[in-house]
């Protein structure tokens, strides 16, 4: 018809047709119109197969309806078929989706028997619903017309509430959250009779007046407003089920950006504290390294989950105080097993050469305390104010006598007071054997914006 | 408001982590500097209000983060009908929005799960002497929330919404990592004037007016 050969492709969905409706030819009579509806109903290809002929008797509109199925209908594909919005390809049995997503030329899918008689029932009633319409409207008795109009009314209404329990229950579930929400009315109850009543007598009604006007061409007026009314018909039989699709295609898409945020999450949750608790426990046997393992990865995923600090120089904001203390302390406590650097800072301000000599000052300060001291922890406090920066670096160990200290420590010392000098600040070292250590610091520094 | 010697001091625990909750339970038991009995436990704010007013212990060791409405909901819900209860929020968490809303709510003090045993339980008989206990972390927040002068003819209370310079001299110290002992020291001052000074920065810090405190907290996600 398109003058697409028969291929494998499968042909692209067309906009509005239900997911899931497709092409069998794999299972064809003719085409495999039949057993994809069949499919997609749920019911036996017989009984659509029957149907289609006894439409095709009255005035050959099966005939009509066939061919333009065969032109629409997608052919039937693994991916169409799993489509979540078909109308119920499972038929509410067990894994039917699954079996019937494959192209391969088994049975359709089980069908409980009574769903099943009342699928047939539907057909049947849609079948009979528009012969008769078809009949009496050539001759054209319109008191007639209200037969026809019930029982195609039965049965569209028997088609739409067709879906699935679970499928109602999810949708119960995802439109329970969002009140006011125009699908509310699906959840059954006269509502959706309503609806469907309605939506069928429009139908009918439009059909019906174009059918009547066939002959006279001329009221194009009558023509526009069946149009209408077959149109209105159609949108409020079929509204809350188009609805309901787009809603359900935010739901996976949703549910996707969900998924994905918490792969993110359980990659990083893999690759730093899923490794350090398997480190944790390889070294069990010495509390210091598994101390030192574990307050490193605290600090780390500290950073990751709340440091908007760390996220802004990540984010190429230049650096300052706060930012290098934190990094400072972070590589001393990896490079020093065992020791806990407490960072403590009030104010901030950029990291200019003078600043920046104070933070490696700083730094050989707080190892000094970490290889030296024997104390478990070094508490640093900088404080930035009035255009200075005050900084101290404290330990609680073992100390020294400035007067009597070997070579390689109070070189240390020297080398503070010295790099401190050099940049116009000050450094004073203060240590007695058994009291600890407090080195002081103290430079000029721009001011800085608050954050 | 001190136990009577010989009698244990009732806490009761308040964590959602039920491994933090038994870690703690261990090392609070059996102590032999501070007598300590565990009145009770609960893992979100319900059972905790309910498990309060039912114990009424002396002190509670507060989460933060609970379900259920985190551990401001539990002091603020507990807080006026049984006003002898003090509560010490202990926390995984630094960030300054959190630490200063527990303070705020009444809490008399903030320690991080870092902390190690012996000084938990100096902080728990500390705040139930009517002590106020802060970490270097929560003392540099207090300085950095009070930094500055107040902006002129601005309608506050000076007397909540600054700090004295003796004050801000004990908070650096605190910030600097020294314990009130220490600090009584160095000031040469005793550790009761200390202890005075750091509970009057704790009303103020729960009293003040100061807008900044609330921008500053929130603004600044400090770790």
């Amino acid at each position: 018809m398109s003058g697409e050969p028969m291929t494998s492709t499968p042909r692209p969905r067309i906009a509005g047709l239900p997911p899931g409706l497709t092409r069998r030819p794999d299972e064809h009579m003719v085409a495999g119109v039949c057993a994809g509806v069949a499919r997609w109903l749920g019911v036996d290809p017989l009984v659509v197969r029957l149907a289609a002929v006894i439409m095709a008797l009255a005035n050959g509109v099966g005939i009509a309806v066939y061919l333009l199925a065969w032109v629409l209908l997608p052919e039937g594909d693994d991916v169409a078929d799993g489509g979540d919005g078909r109308g119920g390809g499972d038929g509410g049995a067990g894994g039917g989706g699954a079996a019937s997503g494959t192209t391969a030329v088994g049975p359709p899918a089980p069908i409980s028997g009574q769903r099943s008689a009342e699928l047939a029932l539907a057909v049947a009633c849609i079948t009979v619903g528009v012969v008769l319409l078809v009949r009496w409207t050539v001759p054209f008795f319109p008191d007639r017309l209200v037969w026809p109009a019930v029982i195609a009314a039965v049965g569209v209404g028997l088609v739409l509430s067709r879906g699935g329990e679970s499928d109602r229950a999810r949708w119960r579930d995802a439109v329970g959250r969002l009140p006011g929400n125009p699908v509310e009315s699906l959840r059954g109850g006269w509502w959706l009779w309503l609806r469907i009543a309605v939506g069928a007598v429009l139908l009918v009604a439009g059909i019906g007046t174009f059918l009547a006007t066939y002959e006279a061409f001329s009221a194009v007026g009558q023509v526009g407003i069946a149009a209408l009314a077959t149109a209105l018909g159609v949108a409020v039989v079929f509204g809350p089920w188009i609805v309901r699709l787009v809603r359900q295609l935010g739901d996976e898409r949703r549910e996707r950006i969900r998924s994905e945020e918490r792969a993110d999450m359980a990659a990083h949750l893999h690759d730093s504290v899923l490794q350090t608790l398997a480190l944790i426990q390889r070294h069990a046997e010495s509390p210091r390294s598994a101390r030192s393992l574990a307050r490193r990865q605290e600090r780390e995923l500290r950073a990751w989950l709340y440091d908007d600090r760390r996220r802004a120089e990540a984010g190429g904001r230049p650096a300052t105080l706060a930012t290098a203390l934190d990094r400072m302390a972070d590589e001393v406590e990896g490079d020093h097993g065992g020791v806990d650097v407490d960072v403590v800072v009030v104010g901030d301000c950029p990291l200019d050469p003078g600043v920046d000599a104070m933070v490696n000052a700083m730094r050989e300060a707080v190892v000094n305390a970490a290889k030296h001291s024997g104390a478990p922890e070094v508490s640093v406090y900088a404080e930035v104010a009035g255009g200075r920066v005050e900084a101290f670096v404290r330990d609680r160990g073992r100390g020294f006598d400035p007067a009597t200290v070997d070579g390689d420590r109070q070189g240390i010392a020297r080398s503070i007071v010295w790099r401190m000098a050099r940049h116009g600040g000050r450094a004073h070292v203060q240590s007695a054997p058994g009291e600890g250590t407090e080195v002081t610091l103290e430079i000029a520094c721009r001011p800085g914006e608050e954050p | 408001m001190t136990a009577a010697p010989g009698q244990a001091l009732r806490v009761f625990l308040v964590d959602d982590h039920r491994l933090f909750l038994s870690g703690v339970r261990a090392e609070l038991a059996g102590r032999t500097d501070v007598a300590i009995e565990i009145a009770g436990e609960a893992v979100d704010v319900e059972s905790a209000v309910e498990g309060i007013r039912r114990t009424a212990p002396d002190v509670v060791l507060l989460d933060v983060h609970l379900p259920g409405g985190g551990g401001r909901a539990v002091i603020e819900s507990v807080r006026l009908q049984h006003p002898r209860v003090v509560f010490l929020a202990l926390s995984v968490s630094d960030a300054a929005e959190d630490v200063i809303a527990v303070i705020r709510a009444g809490a008399r003090g903030y320690v991080t799960k870092t902390i190690s045993s012996d000084d938990l339980a100096a902080a728990i008989a500390r705040v139930h002497d009517g002590d106020a206990v802060f970490s270097p972390r929560l003392a540099g927040f207090v300085l950095d929330a009070f930094a500055g002068e107040l902006p002129a003819g601005a309608s506050l209370d000076p007397d909540l919404d600054q700090i004295t310079p003796r004050e801000r001299e004990v908070l650096r110290l605190l910030a600097r990592g020294y314990t009130y002992k220490e600090i009584a020291r160095r000031l040469e001052v005793s550790i009761k004037t200390v202890e005075t000074h750091v509970s009057s920065v704790l009303r103020k810090l729960q009293l003040s007016s100061r807008h900044e405190l609330t921008r500053w907290a929130t603004d600044r996600r400090l770790i």
